[in-house]
């Protein structure tokens, strides 16, 4: 359904249910990155400032059904994809996504949309370059879940799907189907499994090698502000060599 | 009564035994005279006791003022605006015609998901991948399309409301002027819109006629579907 990415920069994206530490874990890989010089674009889920009214207005009027949610879910992904994630791409920038594609295909066939009909819809997009997939038990994001938060909130929880009157049973029944979905995309897709149950540096740990992985012998776009802070990498030392470069020849162009 | 009927999927969590009402669809393009017509329509299907129920694209309130905010601002891209207008065709369907039609309504729509199609493919869209998308679509009872040709809409649009940025292509900067973009953006959409006929079989009337004759073909037309059952 997807394609391999055929862009300059890298795409790597983490997956998981509501709960399973995916936030944190590629926040602290997105300032590592950083740090160590490299062109780095985060994106989230459901961020479109364009497609945010519509879905606020869908949200609190509960307008949604399964087809109209993942239809705009979709459109909130494309304006992102188009506006941002594409140029970022194209540009040669390592681009991280929190959630992607994948999300869609968990929840929205957890709704009961076709599992066909909702890959048609985001196969513009390409494969990712690596798929990270946060994995933790139904009672522990539950436990996450609940603890953080004073209130689990309508779609969230699948109340749509009328599966209990109970806000916290009806949240573990969706998110368990999710967690099925997602298990069976592990293989469809090729994704590395994390135990998100695992300590936080453990796992950031298991991140990072995963990711140096897919950034071996990546030249990507070279940082205009560029300091070494851990280490000098042989990428990290060609992308400073053309970084001069190219301050070089703007210099020259200048004159 | 006709089996229900998708062009794909439909909804899988929602079965659909029966509907009574029929889903009457005209197609076209800009300014063919689409709404005239179908307040004609909706007249005499009153007028012989029918309940009418219509129709047309971005008439979801939960998709309106966001997708009239976006096109104030020019700020959607080709598959954006696709996606979106695809949550507005869904939210209709499911939550205006679809129950308007387990009502026994006869539905008027102003224009189908094919327009949505000839726009976005005549923007660069995959045609085959903008099909899928409507994997969820009820075939509708009839389609007629109304077909006309670029001088005609230009004789209407100057006796009419005039050339506008969006029916010109403006978007899409097919000339580097109103005219000349309309000209050549319209009879791209025609294009579509022909090879759509084909593909879907739609009913094709010659929109190039005076009203009063094209209306009375449609009520020829729309009277023999009901009698067909």
């Amino acid at each position: 359904m997807l394609q391999q990415n055929p862009y300059r920069g890298k795409l790597i994206v983490v997956e998981g249910i509501d709960g399973s530490g995916k936030s944190t874990q590629i926040d602290l890989l997105y300032k590592w990155l950083q740090t160590r010089g490299i062109s780095v674009y985060f994106s989230e889920w459901n961020s479109s400032e364009l497609v945010k009214s519509t879905t606020r207005l869908a949200k609190k009027e509960h307008m949604f059904t399964p087809t109209s949610f993942s239809l705009l879910q979709a459109t909130d992904f494309a304006d992102r994809w188009e506006n941002h994630i594409l140029p970022m791409l194209k540009a040669g920038v390592v681009v991280l996504a929190d959630r992607y594609a994948f999300t869609a295909f968990a929840r929205d066939v957890a709704r009961g949309v076709d599992p066909t009909w909702v890959r048609n819809l985001y196969s513009f997009a390409p494969l990712p370059d690596k798929v990270i997939y946060f994995r933790v038990p139904l009672d522990v994001a539950v436990e996450r879940i609940t603890s953080a938060r004073a209130r689990i909130k309508y779609y969230e929880a699948g109340m749509d799907l009328g599966l209990s009157d109970d806000r916290i049973t009806s949240f573990r029944l969706f998110q368990q189907r999710i967690i099925d979905e997602y298990d069976g995309m592990v293989s469809e897709y090729g994704m590395t499994l994390v135990d998100g149950t695992q300590s936080v540096e453990k796992q950031q740990k298991r991140v990072r090698e995963l990711v140096k992985q897919v950034l071996k012998g990546f030249e990507g776009l070279p940082h205009p502000r560029f300091r070494v802070r851990l280490g000098k990498s042989k990428a990290v030392k060609q992308a400073k060599s053309e970084a001069a470069a190219l301050d070089k020849n703007a210099e020259m162009g200048d004159g | 009564m006709k089996k229900v009927q998708f062009y794909g999927a439909g909804f899988p969590y929602d079965s659909i035994k029966d509907l009574p009402g029929k889903l009457i669809v005209l197609e076209g393009t800009d300014g063919v005279g689409r709404s005239t017509q179908i307040q004609l329509l909706r007249s005499w299907l009153e007028d012989e006791g029918y309940a009418v129920s219509d129709t047309g694209l971005r008439r979801s309130p939960m998709t309106q003022p966001g997708l009239d905010k976006a096109k104030t601002g020019h700020t959607l891209s080709r598959l954006t605006t696709s996606l979106f207008y695809a949550t507005d065709f869904a939210d209709r369907l499911e939550n205006q015609i679809i129950p308007a039609l387990k009502a026994g309504f006869y539905v008027l729509s102003d224009r189908y998901f094919y327009s949505i199609i000839a726009r976005d493919v005549v923007r660069g869209v995959n045609p085959a991948w903008a099909r899928k998308v409507y994997g969820f679509a009820l075939r509708p009872d009839a389609v007629f399309y109304l077909k006309t040709d670029v001088e005609h809409l230009v004789t209407r649009m100057v006796h009419g409301r005039g050339f506008n940025y969006w029916e010109a292509g403006m978007d899409i900067r097919c000339a580097d002027n109103l005219y000349d973009s309309f000209c050549v953006y319209q009879s791209q959409l025609i294009q579509q819109f022909d090879q759509m006929a084909e593909e879907y079989g739609f009913t094709t009337i010659d929109a190039c006629r005076p009203i009063k004759t094209i209306f009375e073909d449609l009520r020829g037309q729309i009277k023999a579907l009901s009698k067909e059952e």
